[in-house]
């Protein structure tokens, strides 16, 4: 755990360009979605750079993991669920009734709140994913899981026990696990709602310092509730409120000057 | 060791007749709650009792019947002798037609638990129908699904297999160990879906959305993830399937059961005898009452070991996958 430089996890972004200085790669437009009669998500128009991290933020039912669960379609699984507007990824409309579901979720992976590795081995955990998309030769599986591993920081960690059984790792490896089956499919977008909440503030730090390294190669969404961890890893920072979209820019903006007054109560703890 | 007592906490200040105060009240004796934990394990004992007695009294009278030859005789049509008489066509009419009723109901059980709880919609009229349907299913006397069999599988699907594969001779078109089984199977499926339904929503929503999330179909999630988690439980349906049905003898009274058979069922469309049906014979066709008394006995005593053997095989092998996916936890 020494190896872990303070320096790293202070705020990345300190220059104050507006969101739309990055290339939009993920492109919301009046995306509006209703339970039912309930509307959880009003009319948000939001455009995501690529390779940075984009943090959703706000407080409990405001909508932002509902529009998380969005990018990738999980929301499909819900009964009685409507979305209206359109989603694109990477000039895409996700939505459009021609698209493969099964596709976009390779594309667009996911990491869960609370860490759900299957039970079976670690090897098998990130196999899983490799296999569903066609990846069976053994010297390819092995050398895609290693890969993996060692791209979510867990390789050195687990690689004397890759076939022993992954509910036997902490929260915080099996937290990274789930990045590593993640990212073992090359996704484009991770999304990650809260993935760190459940941790000790060691485990987070190592996924914090996973996540801007891992937004080198993938374009990452997060949801969290813990304003420090938006200010230090985001790029970018989108506050929601009673699903709405009050504000979005820099992370930098967003934290220091916002400039609506419900962002600068939210962010400074008066509400939330 | 060292103890710390809590007088160590107390500031130095406090006197002894605050600290007398701190003390906690002695317990009471509390009537009712005596009165009731003593009713309940009554109760229980009442149970263990009855059971006991059944146990004891069949164990007794009936241990002296019990020989190799017993159990391995196929008898002539006088089986109320018993220094001839056997029970080996009953022993294996009973074991085969359960075990073509697991081949039949684990299957058809465990896919109606999964249209239900992976696929159906929860508040569909059709859910509720299923539902319903299932539950009734599970209150219907035995003997009503006796003369169900008769008049759907025999008179309905025998004798049209018959009309359509053997010129109308009579070869499905009567009572048969498969008319038996499958009613049998249709009796037991309520107890196979109700516990492969819980063992399915016993796993966690968090394991198939992480499949979904990865790009899994639905079909691959359900084979992959969600069944073999559920697999312990259908197993339990199936051990409780097997008890329920081992010594049921309303449903084969008229679907495949006979009164004397001079060889071994070999075949699906044979019928069979079967040890509970016998036990049946034995009590009320004896011509001699104190006579056949031992082998009615040995007889309840070998159906019960039968039964007892099937769960074993069945609870041996769910603790084998438990261990392995235990192995795994």
């Amino acid at each position: 755990m020494a190896e872990i430089v303070l320096s790293k996890i202070e705020p990345q972004n300190t220059s104050t360009a507006p969101a739309n200085a990055v290339p939009p790669f993920i492109e919301i437009e009046k995306v509006s979605l209703f339970y039912s009669a309930s509307q959880a998500l009003k009319n948000i128009n939001l455009s995501l750079g690529e390779k940075i991290v984009t943090a959703f933020i706000g407080p409990s039912g405001c909508g932002k993991s509902t529009l998380l669960r969005c990018l990738n379609r999980m929301n499909d699984l819900i009964d009685n669920v409507r979305i209206d507007g359109s989603i694109k990824i990477g000039g895409h409309n996700i939505y459009a009734k021609d698209v493969d579901v099964i596709e976009l979720r390779k594309r667009v992976g996911m990491v869960f709140q609370k860490s759900n590795p299957f039970p079976k081995s670690i090897y098998e955990n990130v196999a899983y994913g490799l296999r569903l998309h066609g990846v069976t030769a053994k010297s390819d599986l092995d050398a895609r899981i290693e890969e993996s591993l060692r791209g979510a920081a867990l390789w050195d960690e687990v690689k004397d026990r890759l076939h022993s059984s992954a509910l036997g790792l902490s929260g915080g490896q099996q937290q990274r696990l789930c990045i590593a089956r993640a990212i073992a499919i090359k996704p484009e977008v991770i999304l990650m709602d809260e993935p760190a909440s459940a941790l000790d503030p060691i485990a987070t730090a190592r996924i914090e310092d996973l996540i801007l390294d891992l937004k080198k190669e993938f374009t990452i969404v997060i949801v969290t509730h813990n304003m420090q961890q938006a200010a230090r890893i985001s790029d970018h920072t989108a506050f929601f409120y009673m699903g709405e979209l009050i504000e979005f820019g820099a992370t930098a903006k967003i934290f220091t000057n916002p400039s609506q007054k419900r962002t600068e109560d939210y962010v400074t703890g008066r509400f939330g | 060791m060292n103890t710390v007592t809590p007088s160590q906490y107390l500031p130095e200040s406090s006197s002894d007749t605050t600290r007398m105060t701190r003390h906690f009240r002695a317990e009471k004796f509390d009537f009712w709650s005596f009165f009731f934990s003593g009713l309940t394990g009554l109760a229980t004992l009442f149970i263990l009792g009855i059971l006991a007695t059944i146990l004891l009294n069949i164990i007794v009278n009936g241990w002296n019947g019990l020989s190799w030859h017993f159990v391995s005789t196929i008898p002539k049509k006088d089986f109320f002798d018993i220094h001839t008489t056997g029970v080996l066509p009953m022993i294996v009419g009973t074991a085969f037609r359960v075990i073509v009723m697991t081949i039949f109901v684990i299957p058809v059980g465990v896919i109606t638990a999964i249209y239900l709880t992976e696929y159906a919609a929860n508040t569909s009229v059709i859910t509720r129908i299923i539902r319903a349907a299932v539950n009734n299913l599970a209150g219907v006397p035995s003997i009503v699904f006796g003369l169900f069999g008769l008049g759907f599988f025999i008179n309905f699907v025998g004798k049209n297999m018959d009309k359509l594969l053997h010129n109308a001779s009579a070869v499905w078109g009567q009572p048969a160990l498969i008319w038996a089984s499958l009613t049998l199977a249709v009796m037991t499926l309520p107890v196979v879906i109700v516990a492969t339904e819980e063992s399915l929503k016993a796993i966690p929503p968090g394991l198939r959305e992480a499949s979904l999330a990865l790009g899994a179909t639905k079909l691959e999630t359900i084979l992959k993830i969600v069944l073999p988690q559920a697999l312990p439980g259908i197993m339990t349906g199936g051990i409780l399937a097997v008890s329920r049905a081992a010594g049921e003898v309303a449903p084969i009274l008229f679907t495949g059961v006979a009164y004397y058979m001079a060889s071994l069922p070999s075949h699906l469309s044979d019928q069979f005898m079967d040890l509970g049906y016998h036990v049946f014979v034995l009590s009320t066709q004896s011509p001699n009452i104190e006579q056949t008394r031992p082998i009615l006995y040995a007889t309840v005593l070998v159906l019960l070991m039968l039964t007892f053997a099937l769960n074993i095989v069945a609870i041996l092998i769910r603790a084998r996958v438990r261990k392995k996916l235990r192995a795994l936890q």
